[in-house]
């Protein structure tokens, strides 16, 4: 059994992606039935993802020694692309988030598209969002990974443009993609650079000849490699530079954002360094700069979200803040953390999008939290789940966020203080900005305008088992030996570090303390605190500028580049062609001269070519006959 | 038309030894080639500088004939047969009559030429032309022999109904559907 | 190959009475370059006609004479001829029945009228 579920693993993927074919093919039209196609596809891999897990947990496959089925690809030469199924723990966790995820918010989506006409489209969408996102993480080599990586951008494209008619839309769509394609680009090279240098992309070659090869030539070559190869995890998982799309992303619908852009997508970066930490493990240098990128990253993100107002953006920050804390486990070397905390982050994170979705949907799309309030009276389910995320992400025990986040806390304060300092800073940040976003529109009075509901069950359902979820994951993981299971290099022994826990729940209740005093009791007023730090909220709450940096470094460099360009474009390059036509233009005109419909002109010409001619071979045939002598 | 040589080189010879005899006969030979040949070229002269097209008209029929004698001189009685009745006799009386209906001016004036410009540019590429062929045709040396062949008729019949069967069907289809498009193209489509 | 340069008078008089290949290639060519000097001077169509005959008729004069002057062992360039003459019969009553109709419908037979296909 566990072995038909692993060689079965293709399927995983591939049902998805049918659903997506049949969907948009035929059935686009037909609500009911396109919700049909996709729930049941994606429950089929679900299924299939729990058999491969238990043949993983029952199983002799660890992460030293994954399964793997190949199939030939493409063949140039020498050169043999393969794609297949590669399962080591890390994988079939992976498999369970993103199966579980999509199918919830899939069912979630049944209720929250019931008046869309597109939700045909959006099936589809959704359908083929979660097979490029399971085909990324089976992935055996580089290349299909890549390939996977792309049409994950690509759907993601689609659904964060979704409501293609908002303009706003248009261009965040138009924002992800292009900021995702530079990272992207980046990681192109380095995958390139690895097959240059190594011949293949294959991840479990590369892991034999990688330190080898280190061994050899040294960390400098292959550091430019690592480098290259985390651009792309910088733009796909919202890390610093490139972070500023994932905010505008919550344009799509929710579900969206709470699949692509908090839950699955966006951990694919992590992932891909997850999977290659192969190459970045063996070099220090990257691993510096991934651990101070994730960890200013987690710290630059909350303290946006502490200012932000609309209630979709909080989250959005706060996911770009987590996915720093994800990658910052990484650069200090935790794998096993950091893949705890993305697996305990995709079920609360998505809980509370859902959560946000539900909310917006009742709120008639208003966002800004301070418009709402009191809503724990007109929507108590919502309320309960919501309030189970805000636990879980601030880390109280025992939900699941608190032994992920302790993890990485731990694994930080081994490496580093200052890093450790960081996070730790970050996670009293996210304690009151969630505490700030829950008590603000949750609590206090009822509005009189207020339209909230509760929402229907297609979405009630999976927000609860999500909630269940993010209490439960993290407990556990701890207790089960999350660390023993997926890890790189030598398990890690699972054991809670006291001092730093402690601490860091006392700071989350001084956290959950301030904003109560701040938005419930009102003892401080939010605007005065506002006006004493004018400068650093208005830093905040504006992002940092780093928006506008960009729209400045846009219209300085690639305006002024693009003007030079068009100009080369119209003068030289149309100047040659139209050029070439004015020139053949006048030749013909030369030429019409000679075409004057005169017959005998025509024939006099004739003749002068016969009288070339014959002259021509008189003067040959002399020569001829003057070599071989005799008559003809 | 050898048999008619010899007869006459006979008559002339009489009494000569072989070798003026000979020489009496090329003579007679040349006479009648230089004969014909003049007749042929100035008519055809006669056809381009004529300057009413009636005239012009009559001399190619009578370079025509002469080109016709020229076949019958060079053994050739069937070619010339047919050069007198086609051209001789049939493109002749077409092209007379092509001119009576096409023309109802002055025939005088009916034979117009091109600019001296025009006329000048023609002779030196016809000049040209003529130079580099006779030029040619002196540098070749052939080897000249008159094979005897017999009846030329009986051969061509025979070569034309066996070996050649099949261009001679699609000459004759040739002629037939030359005839029927002339009759279509002078009569006009549209005067059905 | 001949070498016309070095000729004696005597030669040259001993040539043109000795009637040969050459004398009817000779005047095939001057048949052939009066029909041309017409054909490129006339204006009207029959008469541009008439020269093509011309023409036609000094290619026949040497397919017969080839025939009749060479080593051959049958009659196929007096056949050929034969062909010629067919289809210049063909192609006379073609450019005649052309020449009628272009008359009827522009009035006028002038070959350097008939310009439509100016480039």
């Amino acid at each position: 059994m566990s072995e038909f579920a692993l060689t079965h693993a293709w399927l995983i993927p591939l049902l998805p992606a049918l659903a997506f074919v049949v969907i948009g093919l035929f059935t686009r039209l037909n609500k009911k039935l396109s919700e049909a196609i996709a729930v049941s596809a994606i429950s089929l891999s679900f299924l299939v993802s729990l058999c491969v897990l238990a043949a993983v947990i029952g199983g002799p496959v660890t992460m030293d020694n994954p399964f793997i089925q190949k199939a030939l690809w493409a063949k140039m030469g020498t050169l043999e692309l393969s794609m297949g199924v590669l399962i080591d723990p890390m994988t079939a966790m992976m498999l369970i988030v993103v199966t579980t995820v999509a199918l919830l918010v899939q069912v979630y989506s049944i209720g929250y598209m019931e008046h869309d006409p597109g939700a045909g489209r959006f099936f589809a969408f959704l359908s083929l969002f979660a097979s490029s996102m399971l085909g990324l993480v089976i992935s055996v080599n580089f290349l299909q990974m890549y390939a996977f990586w792309e049409l994950v951008g690509v759907c993601s494209y689609l659904l964060i443009g979704f409501y293609y008619y908002k303009i706003s839309a248009r261009e965040a769509a138009k924002k992800a993609f292009i900021t995702t394609r530079i990272g992207d680009f980046g990681m192109l090279l380095g995958i390139l650079l690895l097959q240059i240098t190594f011949g293949t992309l294959d991840f479990m070659e590369l892991k034999e000849l990688v330190p080898a090869y280190i061994w050899i030539s040294g960390t400098g070559f292959m550091t430019v490699v690592g480098l290259l190869l985390f651009i792309g995890p910088i733009g796909k998982s919202g890390q610093f530079p490139l972070h500023v799309w994932l905010p505008d992303a919550m344009e799509g619908p929710t579900p969206v954002s709470a699949l692509i852009h908090a839950a699955t997508m966006v951990v694919a970066g992590v992932y891909l360094v997850g999977r290659a930490y192969f190459i970045f493990s063996a070099l220090p240098t990257v691993m510096n700069v991934i651990a101070w990128i994730g960890g200013f990253t987690a710290f630059f993100a909350a303290t946006i979200a502490v200012t932000q107002r609309p209630f979709k953006r909080i989250l959005a920050y706060s996911t770009i803040s987590q996915l720093g804390y994800m990658m910052l486990a990484l650069g200090v070397g935790s794998l096993t953390a950091s893949m705890f905390h993305l697996m305990t982050h995709a079920f609360f994170k998505a809980l509370m999008f859902l959560c946000a979705g539900a909310v917006i949907e009742a709120m008639n799309e208003e966002a800004d939290i301070f418009k709402m309030g009191g809503l724990r009276h007109r929507m108590p389910t919502t309320f309960k789940c919501m309030t189970i995320g805000v636990l879980a992400i601030a880390g109280v025990p025992p939900f699941a966020g608190f032994f992920s986040k302790d993890m990485i806390l731990a694994a930080a304060a081994e490496v580093s203080t200052p890093l450790y300092l960081l996070a730790a800073a970050t996670a009293f940040m996210t304690a009151f900005y969630m505490a700030r976003l829950l008590f603000v529109a949750f609590f206090g009075e009822v509005r009189e305008d207020c339209p909230a509901h509760e929402t229907n069950s297609y979405m009630k359902w999976p927000l609860v088992v999500l909630a269940v979820l993010a209490v439960l994951s993290g407990a556990w993981g701890h207790f089960a030996g999350f660390g023993e299971w997926v890890y790189y290099g030598t398990a890690a022994e699972e054991h809670i570090d006291f001092m730093i826990a402690g601490s860091s729940v006392v700071l989350t209740f001084i956290a959950f303390a301030l904003a109560y005093e701040i938005y419930v009791a009102k003892r401080f007023s939010s605007y005065l605190i506002s006006q004493r730090f004018g400068i650093l909220y208005k830093l905040s709450y504006n992002k940092y500028y780093v928006d506008e940096f960009y729209t400045i470094v846009r219209n300085t460099f690639v305006d002024k580049l693009g003007a030079a360009l068009y100009w080369f474009d119209l003068r030289v390059i149309d100047g040659m062609v139209n050029g070439l036509a004015k020139g053949v233009g006048c030749l013909s005109c030369v030429f019409t001269v000679l075409q004057n419909g005169q017959a005998q002109r025509y024939a006099a010409v004739f003749y002068c070519g016969v009288i070339a001619l014959v002259a021509y071979s008189i003067f040959y045939a002399f020569r001829i006959l003057q070599l071989l002598g005799g008559a003809y | 038309m050898n048999e008619l040589l010899k007869l006459v080189h006979g008559v002339v010879n009489w009494g000569m030894d072989t070798a003026e005899s000979m020489n009496a006969g090329v003579l007679i030979d040349a006479s009648v080639f230089y004969a014909l040949m003049w007749v042929s070229v100035l008519a055809a002269l006669g056809v381009v500088l004529c300057r009413n097209v009636v005239h012009s008209a009559l001399l190619l029929t009578a370079s025509f004939i002469g080109v016709g004698c020229l076949y019958i001189y060079m053994d050739s009685p069937f070619i010339g047969a047919v050069q007198f009745l086609v051209y001789g006799g049939a493109v002749a009386i077409l092209i007379v009559m092509a001119l009576m209906l096409t023309r109802r001016d002055d025939m005088a004036h009916s034979n117009l030429s091109r600019s001296l410009f025009c006329q000048a540019g023609a002779a030196v590429i016809s000049g040209a032309f003529f130079l580099c062929i006779s030029v040619a045709s002196l540098m070749t040396q052939f080897r000249e022999m008159s094979a005897e062949l017999g009846d030329s008729v009986t051969g061509l019949a025979d070569m034309m109904l066996t070996k050649y069967i099949l261009p001679f069907e699609v000459a004759a289809v040739l002629l037939l559907i030359a005839m029927i498009g002339a009759l279509v193209i002078a009569k006009g489509a549209h005067e059905s | 190959m001949m070498d016309i340069f070095s000729l004696s008078a005597v030669d040259i008089l001993n040539w043109s009475v000795h009637i040969g290949l050459t004398h009817f290639l000779l005047l095939a060519a001057l048949l052939f370059s009066i029909g041309l000097y017409g054909l490129l001077t006339r204006r009207g169509i029959i008469p541009t006609l008439m020269c093509v005959e011309l023409m036609l008729n000094a290619a026949n004069i040497n397919l017969v004479a080839f025939n009749h002057y060479r080593p051959v062992t049958d009659f196929s360039g007096q056949l050929m001829a034969v062909f010629s003459i067919a289809v210049a019969a063909s192609e006379v009553a073609i450019g005649i029945a052309l020449a009628f109709r272009i008359y009827r419908e522009r009035g006028s037979v002038n070959i350097d009228e008939l310009n439509h296909m100016k480039g």
